[in-house]
């Protein structure tokens, strides 16, 4: 059969500080399949950095998959921030949601919920808030803006368009090669 | 290409361009009828079909907008999105996957088959199989149907072969690559299928039948038929004998124009077009046209629909080529042993990682949501489609509240399963489930049905004008220039697809409609 190559492309740290522009930061990083420091989260123009990296623990919580590395939910979350910047309601409904997050990881575990240190007490938390306008926005956005990015889909053996390469006919559409004979 | 005159009464409208629409207009434009075709959407060319499920869910799909009620958990999860279908000339047939087959006999006399089933609405249909066979011929002729008139079957694909393995192990007899209206040669001079996958996003080869690009250039060959993109209908209009006269129409700068009429046809699926005649009440008709039965909108059939995928421990890479690319046929016959009556098709599914993460299991998370998803390259799938039961209350009514940008009430969208939807869905996951176990899934996936693709029966034909809206041949009961050309004509749903029986009802519409003009009776 033929496989999909799912590694990353590249693994070669490179640091992106100053990079002029939101969302090509995480962008770019992704594209290059490189690791990435919290520069991404200082150049926000209306939620907070700290909002921000709480966002993206959330997202990796709300949709975890070990094999993709920050970039990926970086690219899904950044947005957000461009959104809450032209709409106020926006800005309160995630500046909102975390705080609440927060405070609810506070009263549980005398942290934020950043620093919850184990995944499945970051479920419960998130459990809690699942029925709130906060979460149903986040977790509906998230499926789309993660999943349709074209470089998560190799990761997950999902090659995309291919009529402009031929359609599979010649490559691979009836290959498999382990089903017991009918 | 024909062009005619707004105040031209000589002319068919045909609203919508769909396996209804599209076929009716090529079928009346052959036997040298003036047609009209207004079509809602924009006219966008196979090659600009989109490989890529989102950015073509934007290109083609109906996202106007549509409320909607009721228990079915497509209300929860796309409360804005009760269907699945196509604004686009050519309609759903730019969107099926191209399962072209035909109903069973019982499936036309489901009334007199079944028996009374408390709060199903059942009624047999006006027409028997024996009548419609010739139909069907035509129409698998026309749309180039595999295993049909010499046509070989479409070679399977990985899903399929997973699929055939399982029926197999379990005893299943009737499995194969389908009937498809995809050309698995070069016919009617369009190429053989190139297993491109990415059949609901519009087939780039123009492999698959569409009315885009068969019937309507054929149509618009003869100088017979005029087809009028971005031209949304919002009322028809009769005269003081009660004769319908013409359409009202936004056209693509918004501007609303009248375009006279002999005849108007309405093929805009099964939201839209009892939509369209509840919005052109009038004191002479304030239920709606063609509405003295209270039928108009009733009867809102949508399959027993589910899905099963699988994960196995190799791969299956499910989504190269044809998305429906086999069936088994074994559960389609009416067997109330079960504990239900009707039957259901199994027939392979593939959707891309953006719609899996979409639709697997709407609104869930975390570990269970997210392992599900690394086995995308090693899952096969299904889709489990079945007859459901027509009932009253699953109804299209107009929503009291919103509206849209042409001041219309827009379509509200009620359902509830049916007890008997529901015992054939659990019979039909159950099996899709032991299909895959039998080649050694490690995990089965029940997936809920997906917003509405097969939408039916909501101005239903009956023998009996209080019965139903339409008569044997599509023609309303109460208003005689007036005709139903889509899915809405079905009086049950049967278990296979109904593509086919839309094309074959409109021939045979066509057929009716020349016959009727040239008489003089319409």
């Amino acid at each position: 059969m033929r496989e999909i190559d799912r590694r990353s492309k590249h693994s070669r740290r490179v640091f992106l500080k100053g990079a002029a522009t939101a969302v090509p930061v995480a962008a770019v990083a992704t594209s290059v399949g490189v690791s990435i420091d919290n520069a991404w989260a200082e150049e926000t123009s209306a939620l907070s950095p700290a909002t921000m990296k709480t966002l993206l623990k959330v997202a990796r919580d709300i949709y975890p998959h070990d094999v993709l590395g920050d970039s990926y939910y970086i690219t899904a979350i950044k947005p957000w921030d461009g959104k809450a910047a032209k709409d106020p309601a926006v800005k309160s409904l995630i500046s909102d949601g975390i705080a609440r997050l927060d405070q609810n990881a506070r009263d549980r575990h005398k942290v934020p919920y950043v620093e919850v240190a184990w995944e499945a007490d970051r479920v419960v938390l998130l459990k809690e808030i699942e029925q709130s306008a906060f979460f149903q926005k986040v977790r509906g956005d998230l499926v789309v803006s993660l999943y349709n990015q074209k470089e998560v889909w190799p990761r997950f053996g999902y090659e995309g368009s291919s009529a402009e390469l031929g359609g599979y006919i010649n490559r691979g559409f009836a290959d498999i090669d382990w089903l017991p004979k009918a | 290409m024909a062009k005619f005159d707004l105040n031209d009464s000589s002319v068919v409208v045909i609203v919508g361009s769909g396996a209804g629409g599209g076929t009716l207009g090529n079928e009346l434009a052959q036997k040298g009828v003036k047609v009209v075709i207004l079509e809602a959407g924009p006219r966008i060319e196979n090659h600009d079909f989109i490989n890529d499920e989102w950015e073509s869910f934007s290109q083609l799909a109906w996202t106007d907008a549509r409320t909607t009620s009721g228990t079915w958990r497509v209300a929860k999860d796309f409360s804005g999105l009760p269907a699945w279908i196509v604004k686009a000339v050519g309609g759903s047939t730019v969107h099926w996957a191209g399962a072209s087959l035909r109903f069973d006999e019982h499936e036309f006399r489901v009334k007199s088959t079944y028996g009374n089933i408390p709060g199903a609405n059942l009624l047999d249909w006006p027409v028997t199989l024996a009548e419609m066979e010739p139909w069907y011929a035509k129409a698998e002729n026309k749309m180039g149907v595999t295993r049909t008139n010499g046509i070989p079957g479409l070679p399977g694909n990985n899903n399929f072969k997973v699929l055939e393995a399982g029926a197999k192990k379990l005893g299943y007899k009737t499995v194969h690559t389908g009937n498809m209206a995809i050309n698995s040669q070069p016919r009617d001079g369009r190429g053989s299928c190139q297993q491109i996958g990415f059949c609901f996003q519009g087939c780039k080869s123009g492999a698959k039948w569409s009315t885009l690009y068969t019937e309507i250039p054929k149509g618009e060959a003869t100088g017979n038929l005029e087809v009028r993109p971005g031209s949304m209908v919002v009322k028809i209009e009769h005269d003081a004998s009660g004769k319908v006269t013409g359409v009202v129409y936004a056209d693509e700068q918004g501007a609303m124009q009248r375009q006279k009429a002999r005849i108007v046809a309405v093929a805009g699926n099964s939201i839209e077009s009892p939509r369209l005649l509840l919005n052109s009440a009038s004191p002479m008709f304030p239920d709606g046209l063609a509405n003295s039965s209270g039928q108009v909108g009733r009867n809102y059939m949508r399959h027993m629909t589910g899905s099963v995928y699988a994960v196995f421990e190799k791969s299956v890479h499910m989504y190269r080529g044809t998305t429906m690319a086999g069936i088994i046929r074994d559960e389609a016959a009416n067997n109330p042993k079960r504990g239900f009556v009707g039957g259901y098709e199994m027939e392979t599914l593939s959707i891309g990682l953006p719609f899996m993460a979409a639709f697997l299991n709407p609104g869930a998370w975390g570990r269970s949501f997210t392992s599900a998803l690394d086995g995308y390259p090693r899952m096969a799938g299904m889709w489990l489609v079945g007859e459901d039961m027509p009932q009253e209350t699953n109804r299209i009514t107009l929503d009291p509240v919103v509206k849209d940008k042409f001041g219309q009430p827009v379509a509200s969208v009620h359902f509830d399963d049916h007890p008997n939807d529901v015992a054939m869905r659990a019979h039909a996951y159950k099996q899709g489930a032991a299909v895959y176990d039998a080649v050694g899934a490690t995990v089965t996936y029940p997936t809920p049905p997906y917003p509405s693709t097969h939408n039916l029966g909501t101005n239903r034909m009956s023998e009996k004008p209080r019965d139903g809206v339409v008569n044997k041949f599509g023609q309303s009961h109460d208003i005689k220039n007036l005709f139903v050309s889509d899915g809405s004509q079905f009086t049950s749903g049967a278990a296979c697809n109904p593509t086919l029986t839309i094309v074959a009802l409109a021939i045979r519409q066509a057929d009716y409609i020349a016959g009727a003009m040239q008489k003089k009776e319409i």
